[in-house]
């Protein structure tokens, strides 16, 4: 008879070797430095350029993030329409991101077009002409957007945290207005094209199937562009954290729900505390089965979801717990937020916690190592920051061997109210 | 090509094994046959609140997320109008763990008071969070309303309004479980780092023994034929007008259903596409324009929904939106707009399995509509479509009596 009050025997976390698949490397002669994962059960890769011209390089508000977005609306010899056209009609998919240091241009594409698509992809990155009248529509639909997201309790509030960690000066803390984009210039984009795109410093990843002939196409294609083969100088701002800690924003009158962050500043992913933090914040708020999911959705209902996470940028981090809470239990889920820190400095997380933890971050690492583009994108994530395969090795070691002790006293010393900033948006 | 093996135990639970030996991991899936269509209308919202309850204990386990979590595995789940889709994934090694879980739950839930207490207030929270919260939340629930007055496809998965959750008992709760979580409703699909044999034996050992139930029998009430155009006008406080417009379309299993997909994409898909070129680019009448369908088992709909430029009538755009679908239908459209609406199916196709639980969820859909193995056969249904199909569907759906639209008015603040 099947007894299935009996478990099955399960094989530990701390069992598996996990080894991050190594990836292939080559400069080009420029100095542009090439890393690709070549694997998948599908004919398809990814390509990303990263370029060093995230937003802490710009002057002006959004000229970073306009000029990245505007990079695919014209060249000298085909409108947007016609770049759109051609990247879709090889079902490609080109996309753009800015983030505060790196922006990046990424194609999905089926592996036979790659060819085909390449001498493109240069002209956009040499030849982009940024017309006024792209400018305009971009401009007008960026604004109207952002007003529709400042309806949103949830999009305010992760404005106005950032302002209270990093200042609304800072690269970190500053955010669009109606205002700045009206005060974006075609020259502006021009310029920061120029110097950052076209004479920038850019990295490339690759994952998928990737052709054999792949180093002389890129060579071909990228080798001669007048690129910096090192990383461009960035002074780093300072940071002006707001003297006030708690927040209170009625931005909606009719609002059922109040959105809430609860945030502090934590050192950038170098220190040694930044790995062991992560197992920490893992038992707090980082899995569905978290203190604070089990305590404020599982126990209480006041939430669909309640989450922390390190968000962790070059010069620094943000320790931060994020939810939407129904308006009349929005006060209450704040109070338990900070009664599972005292839990956590307080008492030392039992072992069979621990124990449940250790194997579920090992084994969703390993699920998370699944295929080529997520390879490359933990690879992608170590090389922006400046690491390498130790640093990944060595945090999978202190999620296998971190004490409890050595957790409370991380709790102590950085899960402490004082540390944070509250804010509250209906 | 996706390679799978299928097998049906003897209480009718269909089994489906894909083995991937390049991945550490496993994913199991499990689909169940029942959706938000097959619900009581005055009990909507109910197939999605039983997804909650699903993880709120079973017979003999009295947490589904705490063993998985220790053997390293994670999990998540979705509702639709059509299927309820359970997902998990964990390391190869502990897969027994995944067919102890999933089994226990299809054998029987714990039917615990407080689990189903506490999960109404969070679904609750969630309606809050996803209708009531975010401006325009509410725009499909008229839509659907406007559109459907006799298929359950008229209410949205949250449901209608909180009250029905609100006031769900467990008997009911108990009732909707032994009707539609039994093997026979099911498919299970078990892919990644193992073997059809040791699937075979595990699924035999775990879910064997379940009691197969009763197949589900749908009669739901069938949409008759729109005979005219329908409007809705609503004022809300949003920053800006939007429109909505939606017609019937043939179900996921109708033949016509590639051409219409083409269709959908031509419009509205990307960059290039016609409404988004003409729309947004050229003559600035929306910020922005979407056209799209969910792909849903019986007959859908296909929706175009756009933002208006500040300044611009209702009544303008509109007759924009008109004039392009006019246009399309009077001057047809060129080959290279159906080849490219081809490639990027492919290459969409291929992007989704790349990922293995997308894998597991496509072969558990497609077993649903009848044949796993239609998974591979999907490309060639997309190639085969003409220009001339393509432009029937233009005509046959959007008839100004088959159209729904719905003015989604800022009002002044």
């Amino acid at each position: 008879m099947l007894n299935r009050t009996q478990a099955p025997p399960v094989k530990d976390a701390v069992e598996y070797p996990l080894n991050l698949k190594p990836y292939r490397y080559f400069r080009l002669t420029n100095g542009c430095e090439v890393y690709y994962v070549d694997a998948g059960p599908q004919e398809v890769l990814q390509v990303e350029w990263i370029f060093d011209a995230g937003n802490s390089f710009e002057d002006k508000n959004l000229v970073a993030a306009s000029t990245n977005f505007l990079l695919k609306n014209g060249t000298s010899s085909r409108s947007a329409y016609e770049i759109n056209e051609f990247f879709e009609y090889y079902g490609a998919y080109l996309n753009r991101h800015c983030f505060n240091e790196t922006s990046a241009m990424t194609l999905h594409s089926m592996t036979k077009h790659l060819p085909v698509l390449l001498p493109v992809i240069r002209e956009l990155l040499t030849d982009s002409q940024f017309p006024q009248e792209e400018l305009d529509v971009y401009r007008q639909n960026m604004v109207q957007r952002l007003a529709v997201n400042m309806k949103k309790g949830e999009f305010v509030a992760g404005r106005l945290i950032d302002v209270s960690l990093f200042g609304q000066d800072h690269p970190y803390g500053k955010f669009s207005t109606p205002e700045a984009y009206a005060a974006l210039t075609r020259e502006e984009l021009v310029d920061f094209y120029a110097r950052y795109y076209q004479r920038g410093r850019c990295r490339i990843f690759l994952a998928g199937r990737i052709p054999s002939d792949i180093e002389p196409l890129l060579e071909r294609y990228f080798g001669d562009l007048p690129w910096s083969g090192t990383a461009l100088p960035l002074t780093p701002p300072k940071m002006h954290p707001s003297p006030e800690k708690r927040a209170l924003v009625n931005n909606d009158p009719d609002s059922v729900q109040g959105a809430i962050r609860i945030a502090s500043l934590f050192p950038d992913k170098h220190h040694p505390d930044f790995p062991k933090v992560q197992v920490l914040n893992t038992v707090f708020g980082g899995y569905f089965g978290s203190r604070l999911m089990s305590n404020i959705r599982e126990e209480k209902g006041y939430t669909y979801g309640i989450h922390s996470y390190l968000q962790s940028y070059i010069q620094a981090s943000a320790w931060m717990v994020s939810t939407e809470a129904g308006k009349a239990v929005a006060e209450a889920t704040v109070r338990e937020v900070y009664l599972e820190m005292q839990r956590l400095r307080e008492e030392p997380i039992d072992a069979e916690e621990l124990h449940l933890v250790r194997n579920y971050m090992i084994g969703t690492l390993l699920g998370d190592l699944d295929g080529p583009f997520h390879i490359i994108g933990r690879w992608k994530n170590l090389i922006l920051y400046g690491l390498d395969e130790a640093y990944f090795n060595q945090s999978v070691q202190i999620v296998k061997t971190i004490s409890a002790p050595e957790l409370q006293e991380l709790a102590q010393k950085y899960l402490v109210p004082e540390r944070f900033y509250e804010l509250i948006v209906y | 090509m996706i390679e799978f093996n299928r097998f049906v135990l003897s209480n009718g639970l269909r089994v489906i094994v894909h083995e991937d030996p390049s991945t550490p991991i496993a994913v199991m899936n499990v689909l169940y046959d029942v959706g938000a269509r097959d619900e009581d209308p005055s009990r909507t919202g109910f197939a999605h609140l039983f997804e909650h309850l699903m993880f709120g204990g079973s017979k003999h386990i009295p947490d589904f997320d705490e063993p998985l979590q220790r053997a390293g595995g994670e999990n998540n789940a979705y509702t639709t109008n059509d299927l309820t889709n359970y997902y998990l994934q964990l390391p190869a090694e502990n897969l027994e763990t995944a067919f102890w879980l999933e089994s226990d739950r299809m054998l029987s839930l714990a039917f615990s008071k407080e689990s189903l207490e506490v999960q109404r207030k969070v679904v609750s929270e969630e309606f809050k969070e996803h209708y009531l919260n975010k401006p325009y939340g509410d725009a499909w629930m008229h839509l659907r309303e406007l559109a459907y007055h006799a298929h359950p496809y008229r209410w949205l998965t949250i449901g209608k309004e909180l009250r029905h959750i609100e006031e769900a008992n467990l008997d009911e709760v108990r009732a909707f479980f032994f009707a539609h979580y039994r093997p026979v409703n099911a498919i299970l699909v078990v892919a990644g780092n193992v073997r059809t044999a040791d699937v075979e034996r595990l699924a035999k050992k775990w879910f064997g023994p379940i009691e197969p139930g009763t197949p589900t029998l749908r009669r739901l009430p069938q949409e008759p034929t729109q005979q005219a155009a329908r409007v809705e006008k609503l004022n809300r406080k949003v920053p800006l007008d939007a429109l909505y417009k939606a017609w019937h379309i043939p179900g996921r299993l109708d033949p016509r259903y590639y051409a219409v997909d083409l269709l959908t994409d031509i419009l509205g898909g990307g960059a290039s596409s016609r409404l988004f070129q003409s729309l947004v680019k050229e003559k600035k009448i929306f910020s922005n324009i979407d056209c799209y369908h969910y792909g849903s088992l019986d007959p859908g709909l296909l929706a175009i929904e756009g933002k208006l430029v500040k300044g611009v009538s209702m009544d303008q755009a509109e007759a924009a939106v008109d004039n392009e679908l006019d246009r399309l239908i009077r001057e047809g459209l060129d080959s290279r707009e159906l080849d490219k609406a081809k490639h990027k199916a492919e290459s969409m196709m291929a992007f989704e399995d790349m990922g293995l639980a997308n894998r597991a969820a496509s072969l558990a859909f497609y077993e649903l509509l009848g044949d796993a193995g239609m998974m591979n056969s999907e490309l060639e249904k997309y190639q085969a479509v003409d220009g001339a199909s393509v432009m029937d569907e233009a005509r046959s759906i959007f008839k100004p009596s088959n159209s729904n639209t719905l003015y989604y008015c800022a009002h002044a603040e």
